[in-house]
């Protein structure tokens, strides 16, 4: 083995000048805008001298509010490339049609179907999901921070280390080829040999390092740190959705790092768990992959339920109707979601009792699910209802979401399955309750506790906007992805040859441009109210007249959140603080202990991404030096024990005094 | 909770709800709970593990079976290496309960040779495997069996890694609470490993010699 040690490939593994795509004029010209973006912020930055106070302020915060607000950001940056992939797709099947071959060859085209897929649900989803719940949990549960602060930094830092990773194998090499789980053998060292699933592998394992600490670090937050008299049953519901969906994180992320290592060991190592031969079964990955992926779907959409519930009930002037049955009908789905997942694979052949099995508790996960929708028609039944922004994105959810849902369950029938399976209805069904309920209950979020966060409101007309284009756009773009898919057109194609279809493509391409649009006048809405944030500006600290404790703070909140620990007495306990006429202390302020900032979760990420990289290139050298960089800087943090420090009394006076004078000019 | 139930009612002088916490309010620690969570969610991963070593258990592939290549007697004495390491983990948590840390740092240095010893002996029954020709690549069966007895070695590796570190951090603070609380969660991570080991030791070496 070292007689021909070669020293190139020793430091530069499989890496040459042959893995920049030089060929693509697509993947080069989105380099250059790239590139020139890029180079225009660092610019900026180092002009405006905001260097210094990013990494202070920013990087290396373990306030949870900065950190949900950096998720957030995240999210939304990564909504853009993943979009930019839906649209070059639905632009590919609108014109590759009999002698047209469309403008993407098929060998970019599965990079990009791919990509979409990881990246809507890793780094736009789940960073979204994550960062609302990081802002939100400790100022609804009246705590000063969450239970593990350095280590939600940490959590941050390995999610955008895994997203950089993602955008490195659009550059330098290639994605995946393999759809968005990566099935072998399609993903195993023979019929993938390339970069693709290597990048696809690191980027989710570095990622999933953070997502699964994430969950154990608010799970811990919730059921520890709540204010004293918040027993359970007296948590808002978001918190309640949140407590869910961190279970089914912790309970269910460690799969994934499982099987992505067992597809490692396969891919580098030449062992048989997933291959043809050697005694080797793939449809263990499928049957793994899956334990994980049904409960991801869960992950995603409950604490989106819980921010239409917060919504509801504020936007109607009423408490939520059904308080308990919302609970437990969020418990049932949580622990019903790990016993659907092979409803993914009716067709491989586990027999018909085992698939009528998987078929029956999917179809029973409806039931809860529909409870809910109940609950907030219910909540709405003579409440006086405000139509914001937040209560149209609510109200477009619960038509879109009853839809997606049906068709869910007509899927959910092992010989309707049999039908429809990888065909273009069910591209159109998760779309209906991913884009339908993830991703409006997302805006709808954001809308809601935006002045929370920032200090202002967000444009409404701008709002309105972004709301019906994206409506519109939905239904444009997938309804005929339902037609399509009855009529057998199955999933991850990239030319037709029956130009009877092209028509729906066609529409289907428009609903995408709508979106776009919509997507357009979200950005705009940020920037216009940016601009108008003196004539938004809210105040008061509760500009919907909330329900819940973060309403009972400044927006934004002070770094410490409340002065003083709230005590809860009964469930909506800000409204409640408000009906017994609740005064605000201005005196008597004590100090606060708090967490301290470190750089070392922005580190440890960097070299992770770093020994990813090193490893996706099979460069051997540089994966062992960051490796063991890794371990020492890991170990090295762990002999800091000055972690905290008291905000005086007097800052804490300062900083309420700022808000009386506020509050008495309102 | 009990904080929460406490608290429900706390009055004014005049008869109000009191809806704040006067004094100075700190929540419960929750290192002990975070950290059982991710003991829990690192058994899960051996979970799957274990689940696709169910799976590929006989898949040989005209490979070796079990029954060829398990040397029980060597694995007798490597897990009574790694449950008597339990034991003098237990002997140093008791050191520590009684404020000693002299005895605290020769019951873990103990721990972690027993540790060291146990994957020496693992090492060398790899190495052996390797050698005649029983290699992960061979068949499923050994590629399962590797991944999970692999996975576990590789624990007890962090795991002395781990205690090193924390000889040298209570060398340098003592036995203070934040010192305390890291020995505590390391002793979860030992008995943890231990319990997993238990489940090797049955399901995989065991079962494994069952025609």
């Amino acid at each position: 083995m070292f007689e021909n040690l070669d020293l190139t490939k020793l430091i530069f593994g499989r890496l040459t000048w042959d893995a920049i795509p030089f060929h693509d004029p697509i993947i080069l010209a989105t380099f250059a805008v790239v590139a020139v973006g890029g180079v225009a912020m660092l610019v900026a930055l180092t002009r405006y001298k905001l260097w210094g106070y990013l990494w202070t302020e920013w990087f290396t915060s373990i306030d949870h509010k900065k950190i949900g607000i950096m998720y957030i950001i995240l999210g939304l940056v990564m909504l853009l490339r993943g979009f930019a992939d839906a649209i070059m797709m639905r632009l590919q099947q609108a014109m590759a049609f009999g002698d047209n071959m469309g403008y993407l060859p098929p060998d970019h085209y599965d990079q990009i179907f791919t990509a979409h897929g990881v990246i809507m649900i890793f780094f736009v989803a789940m960073p979204l999901v994550t960062g609302i719940m990081n802002y939100l949990i400790p100022l609804q549960i009246g705590t000063r921070d969450v239970a593990f602060p350095f280590l939600n930094n940490f959590s941050f830092w390995m999610t955008a280390g895994g997203a950089a990773l993602m955008m490195i194998s659009l550059f330098i090499g290639e994605f995946a080829k393999t759809g968005w789980l990566a099935y072998p053998p399609l993903s195993g060292i023979l019929q993938s040999p390339g970069v693709g699933v290597d990048y696809y592998i690191w980027s989710l394992q570095i990622a999933g390092v953070g997502t699964l600490l994430s969950g154990i670090n608010l799970l811990v937050t919730i059921v520890k740190m709540r204010a004293p008299g918040m027993s359970l049953m007296k948590m808002p519901v978001f918190t309640w959705t949140s407590l869910c969906t961190n279970v089914l994180i912790v309970a269910a992320f460690p799969v994934l790092t499982a099987v992505l290592g067992m597809l490692t060991l396969d891919r580098y190592l030449g062992t048989a768990f997933f291959t043809n031969d050697m005694g080797g079964n793939a449809m263990m990955y499928v049957n793994l992959i899956w334990i994980w992926g049904h409960p991801e779907v869960y992950i995603l959409i409950l604490p989106v339920f819980g921010i239409f519930s917060e919504i509801v009930a504020t936007y109607s002037r009423k408490p939520l109707f059904g308080y308990t049955s919302m609970v437990y009908a969020t418990v049932v789905i949580t622990v019903l979601s790990y016993l659907v997942w092979l409803h993914h694979f009716f067709t491989m052949g586990s027999g018909a009792s085992v698939n009528s099995f998987f078929g029956i508790t999917t179809m029973i996960i409806s039931i809860p699910t529909g409870a809910k929708i109940f609950n907030w028609l219910f909540t709405m039944f003579r409440g006086r209802i405000k139509f914001d922004v937040p209560m149209l994105w609510t109200l477009g959810f619960m038509v879109t979401f009853v839809i997606g849902g049906m068709t869910g369950v007509l899927l959910a029938v092992p010989p309707v399955d049999f039908v429809l399976h990888n065909s273009l209805f069910l591209i159109a069904h998760f779309h209906n309750v991913i884009i339908g309920g993830v991703l409006f209950g997302l805006f709808a979020g954001i809308t809601y506790w935006f002045p929370k966060a920032t200090g202002y409101k967000l444009d409404e007309f701008w709002g309105k906007l972004s709301f019906w284009f994206w409506l519109i756009g939905f239904y444009f773009a997938f309804m005929p992805l339902y037609v399509l898919g009855l009529m057998g057109v199955t999933r991850r194609v990239s030319h037709f040859e029956d130009q009877s279809l092209q028509i729906w493509f066609q529409i289907a391409a428009f609903g995408a441009v709508l979106i776009a649009v919509g997507i357009a006048a979200f950005l705009i809405q940020l920037i216009v109210s940016f601009r108008r944030r003196e004539a938004l500006a809210d105040e008061t600290g509760d500009p919907w007249d909330g329900r819940t404790l973060e309403w009972s703070t400044s927006s934004p909140p002070p770094p410490y959140n409340f002065a003083f620990t709230p005590r809860v007495h009964d469930l909506d306990a800000w409204w409640q603080m408000k009906q017994h006429g609740f005064k605000r202390p201005e005196s008597g302020f004590i100090p606060i202990h708090m967490p301290k900032g470190t750089w070392a979760g922005i580190v440890l990420s960097a070299i992770s991404v770093a020994c990813g990289f090193a490893l996706i290139w099979h460069m051997w050298l540089a994966a062992a030096v960051t490796f063991v960089a890794l371990i020492g800087t890991a170990i090295y943090h762990t002999f800091n024990y000055d972690r905290d420090y008291y905000i005086p009394a007097e800052e804490v006076e300062r900083i309420e005094a700022e808000r009386t004078k506020v509050l008495a000019n309102v | 909770m009990s904080e929460a139930t406490m608290t429900a009612d706390v009055k004014t002088q005049d008869g109000q709800l009191e809806f704040l916490v006067k004094g100075d309010h700190h929540p419960q620690n929750g290192t002990l709970l975070g950290f059982w969570l991710y003991l829990m969610s690192d058994c899960l991963i051996f979970a799957a593990l274990f689940a696709t070593y169910g799976v590929l258990a006989r898949s040989y592939a005209g490979g070796p079976t079990g029954m060829e290549v398990f040397d029980l007697s060597l694995v007798a004495i490597n897990t009574s290496f790694l449950l008597l390491s339990s034991i003098t983990y237990g002997f140093a948590m008791l050191q520590m309960q009684a404020n000693r840390l002299k005895g605290t740092l020769f019951w873990l240095a103990i721990t972690g040779l027993l540790g060291a010893a146990f994957l020496g002996l693992e090492l060398y029954e790899f190495y052996h495997l390797i050698h005649i020709g029983a290699t992960p690549q061979t068949s499923g069966f050994l590629t399962a069996f590797f991944a999970l007895v692999g996975t576990h070695g590789l624990h007890v590796l962090f795991g002395i890694v781990w205690l090193v570190t924390l000889l040298f951090q209570l060398k340098k603070h003592g036995l203070i609470p934040a010192n305390k609380r890291r020995v505590f969660c390391l002793s979860m991570f030992w008995h943890f490993l231990d319990v997993v080991w238990v489940g090797v030791f049955t399901y995989v070496y065991l079962m494994g010699v069952l025609p």
